[in-house]
Order: structure tokens, then sequence, then C-alpha cells
């Protein structure tokens, strides 16, 4: 019987075998992996059963350390047990890893390959963890293709049963593990057929019971610790050869035969390239094209790495070889060459030495030349034509070594050369290329397309598909092949037959033909009709449509979306259009099959989603045209910089190079060395990815200073000026009277950017003032951008020239008055309407020019740090804050180090400083020493004698004045925040976290509260509530939320506040100041409306009302200050909880989404999540209301 | 011996006191209660079609809101094999609380489209509803469509439906009409077996701190009972349907005028939200008390015994009515 063909990704195929196999799986999210975690809960949840007849138990750890442990514990208990994991993720499970192989225990854990964190941190992929974890006695084996991350998934499982040693199998983060192929699915019988049931029973045997007891971790001493950990050997000598047994085995039942090391080329090569992983793929069609070509040429596609089968590896390379390649897919500073390159320079010398293979003794080389190279790191492109450049550096007398592929290295030199016009792309391979905006679902429809013409036809399909990493207004670029022959192209495509831009703006921006190829089908979604769209086009996109004379059709998409009720969703429409004009199925037969689709993909969410998308696709060839290109260029437009001529020159070189999309052009010299960049660069990057932007009505505005306040991309702005200003204001500025105290006689004025805002209307939202004879009209409202886009700027440009408000002239203590002050933290590519990022530009605008900040991996470290721009900025001094990023587990002890030197140096200066009272003057050495930085008037004092200090210091030619001038900048008061997410406070981080904050230092904690982990797509933390569906808890989260603000508060000495900015903006500006003036550790944990939470964000802030309301989100504020004066420390902020917890929780997804499948679950967990609120509001009420000594006695 | 049985869309009641639509139905336990407190039927909660369609696209709109955007994070939110939003676990409830009891189990449906309230109705005869009550909510805010055409694609659809159930069936009406007699009984000739008078349409507020327009649900009181008595009195005998008195029924009192207005069933919800579903056995107490003091033997004996075709002064219950009370002050 035929098995089933599928698509899906590298991480579903390696998902579905983990889950067959496994009894107990040990999970935690990290990026690529996650998904398999997922997936495997997802199917548990739904009581998909493994190949046992048994339901699979997922847990979820608070952390990979976590994870591994469980795995470890459940593996000592005799469970097939198994995990997912990437990156530094893989590196948290090292200790146990050597535990795990020690104690020879059969297991498997699947890696999608991914960097390591080292100048900066990358989600993509390549083999740095995996090489890592090599000297942890685990069996590496690697999987070069969606089809191998099953099959060797299986031949893993299987074999470790057998050899006793664990496993790890690993494919390609990014490349593998999210590309969509079709691929033959094993059947349960070949699984079978694979498992030896009394292999399985072994382990079990081996488990710890009481029944038999043993024990195992014993601590041994070096009288046989040595021999102890020599007694492994046989298992790992006997291992290779098990390997190829179930390979054999495998190859038997499926048809595809593996070897530990695949050789693919000419029988006769002279030059052979060896690594593993996707790029062994794309080395060995290379190969073989040169091949046929009569080049003598083979790739050896590494597939069991660890054990390193030295005679396996040697049977596998021709005897003709005269040189060897060796590529690497990670970096190791400082070695003698990669890991793989020295294993190989060892087999050979070993295998020469020996003489144990006869290799063809050349009159120029009797032995064969070993260079070795990188490649690929961070999932950089590999392409057929940087294998070409490899293998015609093999050609060459004096080839280099330790050379790099695929950058220009103009530092060390190391680069090879090659020509990028390479291509073997085979010629009945349809290519189809399709850029899109996140939100409009060009992805969703492409990889709907490829299950249609995968599962569908008998043709093989593949699709991969490239993020920007902005969370909104987001860049996606699909990558689609179809042919009739397996595709074996991990690369991207260079030369498409079909280009898609959905999205007409992007002309503007980036060069979205360099992908079509000669004669290509060009479709755009362009409000322009056939006539008009030609002369709408820039100079660059008529020449590239005449030059490669392509075939140009026009739909305006949006307007068939708008009619059709799909709103910005115009995926089923353009799905439609390319399947009418890209020929891959005959129209009739496409259209029945996107129906078809539709049915099944959204069916289960009811027939009015199935009805809208058939119209979509009813409306849609109506709607599309062919264009009658013209035969010249008539366009005088050009496409737009990336950044604006007047910024700095590394941001025009370098950051505007990743911008336009070009970073892969980059010189290695471009780059800082150790990872330093400048800060306010997201102010060069003009997204405009908003239709609507928000306008001021200055006669209504009764200058709050909410909607500032509440800005999530600090895009509205207020300041107050003198009248002078006025006259060389821009056409249509306005300015009202300022309504302060402080400022009599100056005028105001709130201004939006208009190219940075994202449109998500939270500022409308928080707005109270509405115009009496229109209550829908209100002192700020959204409006069409692209009309008033070019005016905006210019008012927004000069708003920007106005000095900001004197700081020591008012008190920030009001939400009006924080608002003038300048946000330090601007236009970050967070979600649109996203709930952390207000809270970090009010701790921008506060204290921004004196933080330093230690920022948990996640999704404040993403949009606060992931090139090319970031958001944190600077003021006119030049002042604002320092920030950086270590891990996701250690955050807080990484800002506590940060404490450590400020506080340090600091009393390193105040030691140093009298000593040289004689030269700088007592006055300011005791005014030094004895500052008041209680106030920003105090600070500012305190600047300006420091600076003056330096200035006196200036002249001294001593090594203590010079060390004092080094440290002097720490005698002004600076303060430590470390930020972070749920999953790093309430998870990872918090053993660090409790430590930190038992510590009693003087560090502040910004917990921004999503209540999941949201930068890795939602997996369930111990701060999501009970009732929630989250990944990784899809049957609705059974246990209640951690309290971690009430385990703060139990260290008596750390202020603790739980804030909502959208129920009470002034509660989270006191909270703030407050945590800033205890002079301790302090800990505020932050509401966060999130876009896992599943409902329009522009809600966010009454959703934050009702959370209050409902009694889910107390606020309160623990000072500790007050329990010194006597009085309870704990202030409660909201009031009783007055609306029943359905009213908040069933407007969003998360909670809502389990009614519609599990009713009767839903009603049970939402009932008891009413009960915690209830139990916990008497825990808290009981607390505030405890007497303390220094108040008066009720009685 | 008192008789309390009545007939109603061809269903013989042991009383007059139906539970209307209302959460009550929600729970198989509740309608148990409901039951065991001596209410002679229940009408479900109303099936709404465009809450299903609403529902159905806010679920997708939510699951999709984000997705395929940004690499770390393909999607946000676990996509369940399937999802109950179709009429499916109406239907089923239906099911089960029609299985769980014995007194006659009425379906209520609100559609949108011709296509909906036709399937949906005949979906609620296959989940076992003893009849159908078809709720034309319907505020008419075009001022291009006249009141003709929207009772004629009411009438309409109540033929359609006829032609699909087997069922009896009942339309529960608004006031607003501008001629509610001929009407009803054009309804009545499309196959409607009653007339449910009235649905209640609950007004939005104003919340003047605010400056916005709030939804208010304001439970019902006795004085409320006027307009449906009036118009039952009116209609009775002169459309040939069953009447049933829902709005403002919460005592015995206002259970017997119903009746002597012409309905066969008096409906009540909001007295059972108020004050519980024990009100039932308290009503039907009251309501045998009094006939036992006045000397009815049945409920069919008053029946319409104050209807306009029946009282001395029929026209008391038009213009006269209204100039009584303009005298009385």
């Amino acid at each position: 019987m035929a098995r089933q063909m599928v698509t899906l990704d590298g991480n579903e195929a390696t998902a579905y075998i983990a889950h067959k196999l496994s009894e107990v799986i040990a999970i935690y999210p990290i990026t690529p992996s996650s998904t398999m975690g997922e997936l495997a809960d997802e199917w548990s949840a739904q009581g998909v059963k493994n190949l046992w007849g048994t339901v699979p138990l997922v847990i979820e750890m608070q952390s990979e350390g976590g994870a591994a442990g469980s795995v470890h514990g459940a593996l000592q208990t005799g469970s097939l047990t198994t995990t997912f994991t990437a990156s530094q993720g893989l590196l948290l499970m090292i200790p146990n890893m050597f535990k795990i192989a020690g104690e020879l225990t059969p297991t498997v854990f699947h890696v999608s390959a991914r960097s390591l964190a080292a100048q900066g941190l990358s989600i993509f992929g390549d083999h740095s963890d995996v090489m890592a974890a090599r000297s942890t006695g685990w069996a590496l084996l690697a999987s070069n293709s969606v089809q191998e991350a099953q099959d060797m998934a299986l031949i893993a499982h299987a074999a470790t049963l057998e050899a006793r040693v664990p496993f790890v199998h690993f494919f390609d983060g990014f490349r593998t593990s999210h590309e969509v192929n079709k691929i033959e699915r094993v059947s349960d019988e070949d699984i079978r057929a694979m498992i030896d049931d009394n292999l399985v029973r072994a382990h079990r045997q081996r488990g710890l019971t009481p029944d038999r007891p043993v024990i195992r971790g014993t601590a041994q001493n070096p009288d046989v610790y040595f021999q102890a950990r020599e007694t492994v050997n046989p298992f790992y000598k006997a291992c290779p050869d098990i390997v190829q047994k179930y390979m054999d085995r495998f190859g038997e039942i499926s048809g595809r035969q593996y070897h530990l090391f695949d050789y693919v080329g000419a029988p006769d090569a002279e030059r052979v390239i060896v690594l593993m992983g996707s790029g062994a793929e794309t080395a060995a069609e290379t190969a073989l094209y040169l091949a046929e070509k009569g080049e003598k040429v083979g790739v050896v596609k590494v597939h069991l790495y660890r054990p390193f089968s030295v005679s396996h590896f040697l049977q596998a390379l021709p005897a003709t070889v005269r040189t060897l390649a060796v590529l690497d897919r990670t970096k190791e500073p400082g070695a003698a060459g990669e890991p793989l390159y020295q294993d190989v320079v060892t087999a050979i010398n070993e295998g020469l030495a020996e003489g144990s293979v006869p290799y063809t003794q050349f009159a120029d080389r009797p032995y064969p030349r070993i260079i070795g190279g990188r490649y690929g790191l961070s999932s950089k492109e590999f392409t057929p034509a940087m294998v070409k450049g490899v293998f015609d550096e093999l050609l060459k007398a004096e080839p280099k070594n330790h050379f790099t592929i695929g950058i220009i290295d103009d530092v060390s030199h190391t680069s090879l050369d090659y020509d990028p016009s390479f291509h073997i792309e085979a010629p009945e391979t349809v290519r189809c290329v399709f850029w899109g905006l996140g939100a409009d679902g060009t992805v969703g429809a492409n990889k709907n397309s490829i299950k249609i013409i995968g599962e569908e036809t008998d043709n093989y399909a593949q699709g991969y598909f490239v993020y920007d990493s902005k969370k909104s207004g987001s860049v996606t670029i699909s990558f689609l092949r179809f042919g009739p022959k397996h595709i074996r192209a991990p690369y991207l495509i260079g030369q498409a037959n079909f280009v898609a831009c959905h999205q007409f703006s992007f002309l503007e921006r980036y060069d979205v033909l360099k992908y079509a190829m000669p004669g290509a089908v060009f479709l755009l979604n362009s409000t322009y009709g056939p006539d008009e769209v030609w002369d709408h086009l820039s100079r660059e996109t008529q020449e590239s449509i005449l030059s490669k004379q392509l075939k140009f059709y026009v739909i305006d998409a949006y307007e068939v979306a708008q009619k059709t009720g799909m709103g910005g969703r115009i995926n089923t429409i353009m799905q439609t259009c390319f399947f009418a004009i890209s020929g891959v199925l005959p129209r009739e037969q496409a259209i029945e099959e996107i129906k078809k689709a539709i049915k099944k993909t959204y069916g289960k969410r009811g027939e009015a989603v199935v009805r809208q998308n058939f119209e979509a696709v009813d409306s849609t060839l109506a709607n599309l045209y062919e264009v009658k290109v013209p035969g010249q260029i008539t366009s005088n437009l050009t496409r737009r910089a990336a950044v604006p001529a007047e910024a700095p020159e590394f941001v025009r070189q370098v950051l505007g190079a990743m911008i336009a999309g070009e970073g892969d052009s980059l010189p290695v010299s471009a780059l800082p060395a150790d990872g330093t960049f400048p800060t306010a660069t997201t102010r060069w990057e003009k997204r405009n990815i908003t239709l609507e932007i928000p306008v001021w009505e200055s006669d209504l505005c009764i200058q709050c200073g909410k909607c500032v306040f509440v800005c999530p991309h600090a895009v509205i702005r207020e300041k107050v000026y003198p009248a002078e200003y006025l006259a060389s204001a821009p056409e249509g500025w306005e300015a009202v009277e300022a309504r302060w105290k402080e400022f009599p006689n100056l005028k105001y004025t709130l201004a939006v950017a208009p190219e940075d805002c994202t449109g998500c209307g939270l500022c409308v939202e928080a707005c109270p003032a509405k115009d009496k004879s229109q209550v829908g009209r209100k002192a700020i409202n959204m409006a069409p951008q692209p009309p008033i886009r070019e005016r905006e700027a210019v008012k927004w440009d000069y708003f920007l020239s106005i000095p900001e408000v004197d700081r020591t002239q008012f008190s920030v203590r009001s939400v009006k008055n924080s608002s003038l002050l300048e946000p330090l933290f601007e236009f970050s590519g967070a979600c649109a309407g996203c709930g952390e990022t207000p809270y970090l530009k009010l701790l921008s605008q506060l204290f921004g020019d004196r933080i330093v900040i230690a920022n948990a991996t996640g999704c404040s470290s993403i949009y606060g740090g992931n090139l090319p721009t970031t958001p944190w900025a600077k003021n006119k001094e030049g002042r604002g804050p320092a920030w950086s990023n270590s891990l996701f587990e250690d955050n807080a002890e990484f800002g506590l180090g940060m404490r450590l030197t400020l506080d340090k140096q600091s009393e390193f200066a105040r030691e140093l400083l009298p000593k040289f009272a004689s030269i700088v003057g007592e006055q300011l050495v005791e005014d030094i020493l004895k500052a008041d930085q209680s106030s920003e008037e105090g600070i500012l004092a305190q600047r300006k004698r420091v600076a003056e200090l330096k200035q006196r210091l200036q002249s001294v030619d001593n090594e203590e004045a010079r060390h004092l001038v080094s440290i002097a900048d720490n005698l002004v008061r600076k303060s430590v925040w470390i930020i972070g997410g749920d999953g790093w406070a309430y998870d990872i981080g918090y053993g660090g976290l409790d430590h930190v904050l038992a510590s009693g230092r003087n560090v502040k904690v910004l917990v921004l509260d999503t209540e999941v982990y949201s930068n890795t797509g939602g997996q369930a933390s111990k701060a999501t509530p009970r009732a929630a569906v989250a990944r990784f808890a899809a049957n609705g989260k059974s246990m209640p939320k951690k309290d971690l603000g009430m385990i703060a508060m139990a260290y008596g000495y750390v202020y603790v506040a739980r804030i909502a900015m959208g129920a009470s903006d002034q509660q989270t500006l006191n909270a703030f100041l407050e945590a800033d003036a205890y002079d301790g550790p302090a800990l505020i944990i932050a509401y966060s409306h999130c876009i896992n939470h599943g409902y329009d964000l522009r809600k966010g802030l009454e959703q934050q009302k009702l959370a209050v309301a409902s009694g889910v989100w107390p606020l309160y504020r623990f000072n500790p200050d007050l329990a010194a004066q006597g009085k309870n420390p704990l202030v409660i902020d909201s009031k009783a909880p007055s609306v029943p917890i359905e009213q908040y929780a069933y407007n969003e997804t998360r909670y809502r989404m389990l009614l519609h499948s599990n009713e009767q679950r839903a009603e049970m967990l939402i009932k008891q999540a009413q009960q915690d609120v209830e139990r916990r509001w008497k825990l808290y009420q009981q607390m505030a209301s405890m007497h303390y000594d220094g108040e008066a006695d009720a009685s | 011996m008192l008789d309390l049985t009545t007939t109603y869309l061809g269903l013989k009641l042991k009383n007059p006191l139906v539970a209307s639509a209302s959460p009550l139905s929600k729970k198989v336990e509740s309608a148990r209660q409901l039951e065991d407190a001596g209410v002679s039927a229940i009408v479900m909660y109303s099936l709404f079609e465009e809450q299903i369609i609403q529902e159905s696209l806010k679920l997708h709109r939510d699951l999709t809101r984000g997705t395929e955007s940004y690499a770390e994070a393909i999607s946000y939110l676990p996509d369940y094999g399937t999802y109950s939003i179709g009429p499916e676990s109406y239907l089923e409830h239906l099911n089960k609380i029609k299985s769980a009891m014995n007194i006659p189990i009425i379906g209520s449906l609100n559609g949108v489209s011709t296509g909906g309230w036709v399937e949906y109705a005949r979906k609620i005869e296959q989940a076992g509803a003893d009849a159908l009550e078809l709720n034309l909510y319907f505020l008419a805010t075009d001022p291009e469509l006249s009141s003709a055409e929207l009772e004629a694609s009411h009438i309409s659809l109540v033929k359609d439906i006829r032609q699909q159930v087997s069922i009896p069936i009942a339309v529960k009406l608004s006031p607003f009409y501008s001629s509610l007699p001929h009407f009803a009984r054009q309804l009545v000739n499309a196959g409607a077996n009653g007339l449910v008078l009235f649905n209640r349409f609950y007004q939005p507020d104003f919340d003047l701190d605010e400056l916005e327009v709030v939804p208010n649900l304001v439970l019902s009181n006795s004085n409320e009972l006027r307009l449906p008595l009036r118009w039952i009195a009116i209609l009775y005998g002169r459309v040939q349907a069953d009447f049933a008195l829902t709005s403002g029924v919460h005592t015995a009192s206002d259970v017997i005028k119903a009746m002597m207005a012409g309905a066969r069933v008096a409906m009540v919800a909001s007295e059972f939200l108020q004050r519980g579903i024990g009100r039932a056995s308290e009503i039907l107490a009251d309501v045998q008390h009094w006939m036992e003091e006045h000397e009815y033997a049945s409920i069919q004996q008053m029946q319409g015994s104050m209807s306009q075709q029946a009282v001395a002064e029929p026209a008391a219950f038009e213009r006269a009515n209204y100039m009584r009370a303009l005298s009385s002050y």
C-alpha cells in the first residue's frame, strides 16, 4: 500500500515520530523548536496515542534545565522520554546530558539547531548549539531535509534503545524546521517494524524501583572514577554499526537507504566537500549537476557525526579524492579548526597512518589536501553558487584554509569569491516569490497553496518563508517551488517564474523584482487599475518589467476584500490570482481546490468564515487584469532611500543597507567587532505601516496627556513652548494656550509622528475629551494617513526642533505633567497597540537619562534590541538608557551585576575623592559627598559638580586622579532596571530573581506580565491565569496564576507594586516613582495586554479596566518605607471586585475559545478562577488592614 | 376539582404557566427546576443566527490576528480541531433538555438570512423540539424600507419555514406594527399556529459621565402586562391563532388576566430571574386559590372572557380607554 504523502515542515515531521515513540515528554519553548513541543502538547490534549496505544504525558517545565532534569528522572524510572530544544536551551541541558549519557540511558532529544547568542542573539539556524554539546557523550545524528527529519528521528529512537547511547537528532533551524515540503509519511506499521519492544522492556527493567532497588548517581573518588568512565567504550564502539543496522532496516521498509556518511557525486571525484545539515542537500545537488557536466566532484553528507566512525567515513570517500573541503556551520574562535574539519583531518590522518584506506597516490599529492571553512551561520544563505565557489577553490594549487563562504570578509580576508549568477534550478520546477505584509495573510495563503499542490496533485511542493524582525507591519517573503520531482533546494529562489507583490508600497522601498527571471509573471496588488498603474511605478520597477519582459497583472485586492467583508486579509484573493495566472494548475481545478482548502482550513471555525472566503474567491477573477506594458520607461519616480540623507553615516551605510534588505552584502568591516551599536536609531527608519493615524483636534483638547501616556510607540508627544516658535511654524501648525500653572503664557501643541505610528488607536480610546455637540468626535481621532503624511511629517520635524521642557521646573507626579517629559524609547517594532511598551516609554521619560537596563530575552529584547534599528534613545545631552541583554534565565543576576559595578565604582570614587580635596576644593568634595539626589534638581546639580570635578582633575598627572576621572560619573545617582516578561520572572529566571530581590540591593525590576511567553507565540507560564488557553495549556490552564507579588512581599523589605496603566494611570506613575525612590529592591508587576490574548488591542485599556474591576488584577503598592514609619506597607489601590470574571475574560479569545471547544471544562475553570479572585481579595484585604505599631488604634 | 389545563400550539399543557425564553433554559438543572416548580412548558433561549455568524468571524479574526508575521511566533493561540460555533451546541442542549424532561420544549429561533432561518428551524425540529417559536427581532432603521416590505418579508419567511417543518410554529412579535391585526392574520394565513405578544426590546441607555450609549438590561414588571393584554384581547376571536402573553407576567393576577384576554398561556421570565424559580409554584397556587375563591372550574372557562368581543363595552379597549384615563384626573 502506498504511504501517505504529506506536506509539512521539519518540526512537524520530527514531532510526529517523537510523539509516537514516547511516554513522557518534557517541554519548554525556544525558537525554532517550540513548534515540536506545541504539537506534542496539542496531540496529547486531543488524545492522540503513541505506538503502544497510550497518550504521551506532556509537561511544560520552567526552563530547558528543568526539562532536562525531568527527562532524566523519567528515564531513570524507565519511561520512554524525549524533549525538544535549540540554542542556549540545549546548553542548559548539557549538565544533565552528561549524566544521562554516563548512565547509558536511551533517549532522543530533537534539536532544531540554532545559533548561540554571542556578539548578538540570533534565532536562526546553524550548528553552534549542537557542536557545543559534542563532548557530552551523546550520539549526534543530522537530518538534512524535511523527509530526513522524519526518517532520522525514527532511526534515532530505534537505535538508541539498542545502543544505550542517548541521541541528539538535529536539523537546521528554520531552513529545515520551518521549510514546508512534501514527504512520504511513515506508517504505524513502519514504525512498529523499527522498534524492538524487548529493548523497550529492557529500558523499563533498568528503571529505578523500590521493588528492585539499586543506586545510581554515586559520588566516585580518584581511585575508580577514571576506570568507571572508560567502561562505556564498547557501547560507543558498537553504536555506529547499530545506527547503520537501523538505517538498513529503514531502507528495506521505506526504500530510502541512508548511511552514516552518504557519498553523492562522481565516482572518481577528486574534489570532495564534507558537510552536514541542509547545506549537504545543496552541495549534493550541485555536485550531481557539475558531475553530469564532467567535473570530478562529490559530496560526503554526514549523518552520524558522533560517535564519529573513522572507518565508515573513510569508506565513504572515493579513493580518487585529491582535495577535501570540510564545511562547518559553526564557529569555534581560537580553535585549530572547526569541529567537523578537525574530525575529518584526524580521520584521514589515522586512516593514512594505519593504511586502512587505499587512496590513489597522485604524483603531486600523495595524500588528500584538506581545507576547512565556515558557511551559513545564522541561516545565512548557502547556495549552489557558493558550493561551486568551494569546488573551484579546491582546484587551486594552494586553496585557502579556514575560509568563509557566503560573506565578504574584508577584515581577515577569509572569504572565498564565487559567481552568484550560477544556478542549477531544474527547468521543470516552477518557482514563485511572494512579497506580503504580515497582516495580509500572504504566508498563510502560500502554505495553503503548497498543501493544495502537494496533496491534491502528483507534484512536489516546497515552501520557505522569510520574515523581518518587526512585530507590527512586518514584511514577509514566501519562496515556493513546485515540480514533478522531489525538491531538494534548501535555499532561496534567485530566478522566479512568478513574482507577486501584495503591497504596492513595497515597490517604493524594495527591489521586489530582483527575484524575477526573464519572461516571468508579475502580479501586483494595486489600487491603480491596468490603465493607470504604469505611471505610478518607479523608474527602477518599470525598467525591470521592460528589461525582463515580464507579464504584468494587477488586482485591487483590498477593494475586493472590503466588498466581501475580508477586511485587510487579502490572502484568499491573491491566492486565487496566483492560481489563475501562474498556470501551475488548470484554472477551474485550481478554484475548486482553493474552495476545498478553504472548507478544510476554516470549516471548523464556522460556515460564515467559509462563505466569506468563497465570496472572495468568486469576486476575484473579475477584478484581475493584465497590464498592457508600454514600450518605454515613463516614470520620474525613484525608489526611496532606506534612510534619509541627514542620518549619521553608520545609519546610512550599515543600518540603511539592512533596512533595504541588503544586509547580506555588508562586509565584515562594516560591523562592530564586539556587538556594540549606537542607540536611538529607530527614528531613522520611517516604516509608514498604517493607513490611519491620529489627528489632534486642538479645540477639544484638555491637555490631560493621557493619549501621550498610553501611546505604545511614542508617536504622540506634547510640548509647551514660547509663542515665538509660532513665527516659523510650518503650514497647518496648531497651538493653543498651555494649561499649566507652572507655564504661564506658553503655547501647547500635541504632535503625531505620521510615519512611525502603527495606527493602533489606543490614544483615541484613552482620550476623555468629547465634542459636546457630537460625542463621537474626540480631541484625537483617526484619519487616513496617505493624504496628510507629507504635511504631518513636516510638522513633526518642526515639533522635534522645539526645545524640551525644563524638567526641573515642575513636578512629574501627575500623569499630565509626566507626559511632557521627553521619551527615550520610541518607534519600536512591537505589535500595534502593545501593552508592554507604554510602561517602558514611561520609564524612559522619568529616569531615562540615568538608567542602565538589563533586559531578559523575550518580546522586550526583540523590539528593544533587534537590528536593524533600536528604540532606546538619547536626549540632546547625549544621555539615555544603556541597554543590554544577557540571556533569558539570568537577567536578574545580570542586572545585579550592573548594580554591583555602579555601587563599587561609586564607593571607590567616594574613597578617592577626599584625597583630591586640596586640588579640587574642599567645598566641592563635600558637596559631592553630601549631595541630595532625590530630585531632578538634585541630580542635575550633582552632574554639574561631577563635571566640574572632572574638569579640575584633568590637569592632575596622577594614576589615582585618572582612576577617579574614569569612575566619577558614578557619583551621580543611577538606577538599574531589570526588565523582562513573565516567562522570565515567573519561570526560567525566578530563582535568580528571588535571589536578587533577597539581596536587598538597590535594583528595580519591571515585569511586563502578558501572562504567556509572548515572543515565542504564547506558551503558558506560571503567570498564565486559570481557565485561559495557551500553548502548552491547550485545554485551558488548570492551576491559578502564581502570585509573584505576594512572594516578594513576604521578604518585607522589597517594594512591590501591581499596576495596570489602563485601569489607573496615576497609580502606575506613583509606583514607578516610589520604586525608584526606594533605597532597596523593587518589583513592579505590570499588566500588559498582548496580541496573544486574542482580541483587538485597541480595546486593551478597556480590558485592563475590566481586569481590575473583576478582581483578576488587583492594584496595590507595598512600600517598606511605610512599615519603617510604623504604617501598614500595603495599600490596595483598586476597589473590591465588582463585575464577574466572565465579563472580563470572555472578551478575550484565550478564554472564550475553550467555551467553544469544551464548554463544560470552561465553565468549571472559570468558576474556580472566580473563587481564586475572591480568595485573593480577602487575603489582600486582611493584609492591608493589619495593625502596625505606628498606626492609630482603630478602636 | 379545578381544571388548569390548556392547549397551546396543539400541545396539551397541564397549566397555562410557561417559562419564556431566558437564561434559565441554558442549564438542564434550572430547566428541571422549572418543571419541578410546575411550569407546563419551556421556551428555550433563542438560537441567534447573527450571533453564530459574528462569533464565527470573531474567532477567525482573533485566531488569525498577527499570525504568519513573525518568525518566532507563527501564531499565538493553539488551534483546536473543532469548535462548537454553529447551531450544534444549541441543538445538542435542546436535545438534552428534551430528553431530561416530561413537559413540552419549544425551540426559539432568531435568524438573519432566509437560508439560515429555514435550516435552523429544521434542525431545531430534528433536535426534538415540540414546537418552534420564531423570534422576529428586527429593528427597522433604513428609511428606504417600507413597513409593507418588511411585513411581506416576514410573511414569506413564515411560509418558507412552514413548508419545511411539521411541528407547530408560533411567531413572537414586537408591538411596533402599524396594523397589527392585519399583519397577525397574514402570519396565521402563512402558517403560524400561534402568536406570542410581545417581544421586549432592550433599549440602550446613555451614560452621562462617559457620554456613551450603553446596554441596559431591565427586567419587566407587571405594568408591562397592559400592552400585550390589550392586544390579545383585541385579536382574540379575530385572528385564529393560539396566543401567548409574554412581558409583565409576575403574579397569579397577571396570569388570570392573560387568560381572560384570550391567551392560551402566560409566559414568565423576569419574575423567575428576580425572585427565583420557586415563584412558579406560588403563582400556580395563587391561581388555584383565586379560581376557588371566585368559583371558576377551569382555565378554559376564563380564556377570552374579557376579550374585546366578550366584554360589554368593546370600546374600552380603544378610544374609551384613553378617555377614561383622562377623566380620572
